[in-house]
């Protein structure tokens, strides 16, 4: 098979990049200065609780501190996160690392994964119709509207949402994935409260993404309108709607499929900002407690699963290229 | 006679431009080509209103000592006070006056959105040329770098080393911000620098026995100067937003004055369920308006090199 070479050249590339990003997230921790010990014991003595030696020793074997050497800690991190064992969590009580992931993960991917297909989708389709009536009224409304938006901190847009339509109308909740009190269930009504909770982050994703595919779409269909067949199927007598969407869209989508591919990877790193100023209960918001509690198990896990998921698609858009273009895998 | 945009900085001969765009003006060489090149910025609509608020900016962040009524830092206003005469923004919690704090806090935001965008786009260059020259084992290994870092989540990374380093100073935030930012502008820089090494002006230098230091910095560096300031305008404005972004989120130094920090400090006291709107939008929209003029200039650019999207 011709392709087969372009697939394993693919495969091998996927494995040394995942091994270099596992390696990095064993390395970036230790180059910091300080320690997880030291960390805990600053907020121990922070708190007003003396210090001794004994605390300290405690405190070591509680997080299961290594005295050995770098090369096995790398072994034993290695075969760790090969079984999916990342530790406890020391932000939750009693509470592994991997539930407490496993917990917050449905929630990103539902709001997030929501808004960037939705994103995507209305995004592509302005840029087309703004691309196709360039110089107008509508593409300059189009146009300077979502160059604003992409200007937004995705957590201004959301204040600003939170503010008017929660605080001020009371139109919508002002925090948390569902009303406090309920229990996560697959019942209808539960569902129907976490959409509502959901409508506030994901209008406010939904429209600072926007920009990105409306600006990136407009500018390809520029540039392949300018091309010789657009003016031969004008030549030809073509209708303009047939023209627009057959000839041209379908060749100037091929860099936002791409960039859509990109985006899906990202969903599971979620929105922290988002997340975190609606309370939302997803990865974003866990990460940021990882952060303020220095909980460092739960921080490197979290971000081994942003940067695996990520490669992971690549991976996967990757192999549907070389299926989908046959010039790809010859390259 | 009318000013007409250059069709493309590197296909045109560079005597015609200056000979275009700006009659001839009896200044350095250097300093003609910054005029040349605001010149035709300016004939560009977008990029014209994205350099008046950038020079607003600039001139507010310079001039700080004389425009703030105030000192940023003194706590001696009544605490949590909307708009009123005395402070026209009101005052933060700590009894500052916000308005003070605005103006001094431009210097902060301009200092670290074009200090990362610098730091980030110079990486990207020396990374992008360096690859694009040395095909083969070099360039495999930088691009495998510049992809694993394209890959690596940007805000997430960001957090996770603003959390371990723990010195939350502003330099800090610009190093982090910098030195997460360059492989977007990297990758693109190497396939240009790799299509320009095999163009026949390389090659008569490479022929006529010029050194690689000379070749790359004389011969290919000029024609890669719109492609760098976009990347530059491109990674300021993600700088801007993402320190705005860190500080927000309480991982910069809460006691710069900057508006990320108002920010912060908005949302650690409650401003919007209190009703200090303003410590939220002010700050808010003062980092929009900087980031869009960002954008702004980078939409002059892209219509420098392609003219296909030029305004008509």
């Amino acid at each position: 098979m011709i392709g087969l070479r372009y697939f394993a050249r693919k495969g091998a590339m996927f494995l040394l990049t995942l091994w270099a990003a596992v390696t990095l997230n064993f390395i970036i921790p230790r180059l910091m200065p300080g320690s997880p010990v030291q960390a805990t014991l600053a907020r121990l003595a922070a708190g007003g609780q003396t210090v001794t030696e004994a605390t300290k020793r405690a405190i070591e074997i509680q997080l299961g501190l290594p005295h050995s050497s770098l090369w096995t800690q790398y072994l034993d991190y290695l075969v760790n996160i090969s079984r999916l064992r990342f530790g406890m969590t020391y932000s939750i009580t009693d509470e592994s690392v991997a539930h407490a992931i496993l917990a917050a993960a449905p929630w990103t991917l539902v709001l997030v994964g929501t808004s960037t297909v939705i994103a995507f989708v209305v995004g592509t389709l302005l840029g087309v119709y703004a691309g196709w009536r360039r110089q107008t009224r509508v593409d300059s409304v189009v146009t300077v509207s979502s160059t604003f938006f992409s200007a937004f901190p995705p957590f201004f847009l959301g204040l600003l949402l939170l503010y008017f339509l929660g605080f001020k109308y009371h139109m919508f909740p002002l925090t948390g994935g569902y009303t406090p009190g309920l229990v996560p269930q697959l019942t209808l009504s539960f569902l129907g409260n976490a959409v509502y909770h959901s409508i506030l982050p994901a209008v406010t994703l939904v429209v600072t993404s926007l920009a990105g595919w409306v600006l990136g779409m407009r500018n390809n269909m520029i540039n392949t309108l300018g091309e010789d067949y657009v003016l031969f199927a004008e030549a030809n007598g073509l209708r303009n709607r047939t023209i627009a969407l057959l000839y041209v869209a379908r060749n100037a989508l091929l860099p936002n499929v791409t960039g859509f591919g990109l985006a899906l990877g990202a969903v599971i790193g979620g929105s922290v900002l988002v997340e975190s100023i609606f309370g939302y209960p997803g990865i974003g918001s866990l990460l940021l407690l990882a952060v303020d509690n220095r909980d460092y198990p739960l921080m490197q896990a979290i971000f081994l699963l942003i940067t695996v998921s990520m490669l992971v698609t690549i991976f996967l858009v990757d192999l549907l290229y070389g299926l989908l273009d046959p010039r790809v895998r010859e390259a | 006679m009318a000013i007409v945009p250059p069709a493309s900085p590197m296909q045109t001969n560079r005597e015609d431009v200056v000979a275009v765009v700006a009659p001839p003006l009896e200044v350095p060489k250097r300093l003609r080509f910054v005029t040349r090149a605001l010149l035709t910025l300016w004939s560009n609509r977008k990029a014209r209103a994205g350099l008046v608020i950038l020079g607003f900016f600039i001139l507010v962040a310079i001039f700080a000592p004389w425009l703030a009524p105030h000192s940023p830092t003194a706590t001696s206003f009544r605490p949590y006070q909307n708009p009123n005469a005395v402070n026209w923004l009101g005052t933060t919690g700590n009894g500052q006056d916000v308005l003070s704090q605005m103006i001094y806090g431009t210097r902060v935001s301009l200092l670290v959105g074009l200090g990362a965008g610098l730091l980030a786009t110079c990486l990207a260059l020396i990374i992008g040329l360096v690859a694009g020259f040395r095909p083969g084992v070099v360039d495999d290994v930088l691009s495998f770098s510049t992809n694993l870092a394209l890959v690596l989540p940007g805000l997430p990374l960001m957090i996770v080393i603003a959390a371990y380093l723990r010195s939350n100073s502003m330099w800090m935030i610009l190093l982090v911000i910098g030195f997460t930012g360059w492989a977007t502008g990297a990758r693109v820089m190497r396939s240009q620098t790799a299509t320009l090494r095999t163009r026949d002006f390389v090659t008569a230098a490479t022929f006529s026995g010029q050194r690689l230091f000379r070749i790359v910095f004389r011969e290919i560096l000029p024609n890669m100067i719109s492609l760098a300031a976009a990347s530059f305008f491109g990674a300021a404005t993600a700088a801007v937003i993402a320190a705005a972004s860190l500080e927000f989120l309480g991982l910069g130094n809460p006691n710069t004055v900057s508006w990320g920090s108002i920010l912060y400090w908005a949302e650690n006291d409650n401003a919007l369920l209190t009703g200090q709107w303003v410590l939220v939008f002010v700050p808010g929209l003062a980092i929009v308006l900087l980031a869009l003029s960002f954008i702004l200039i980078n939409f002059g650019i892209d219509a420098l090199s392609n003219p296909r999207l030029r305004e008509r």
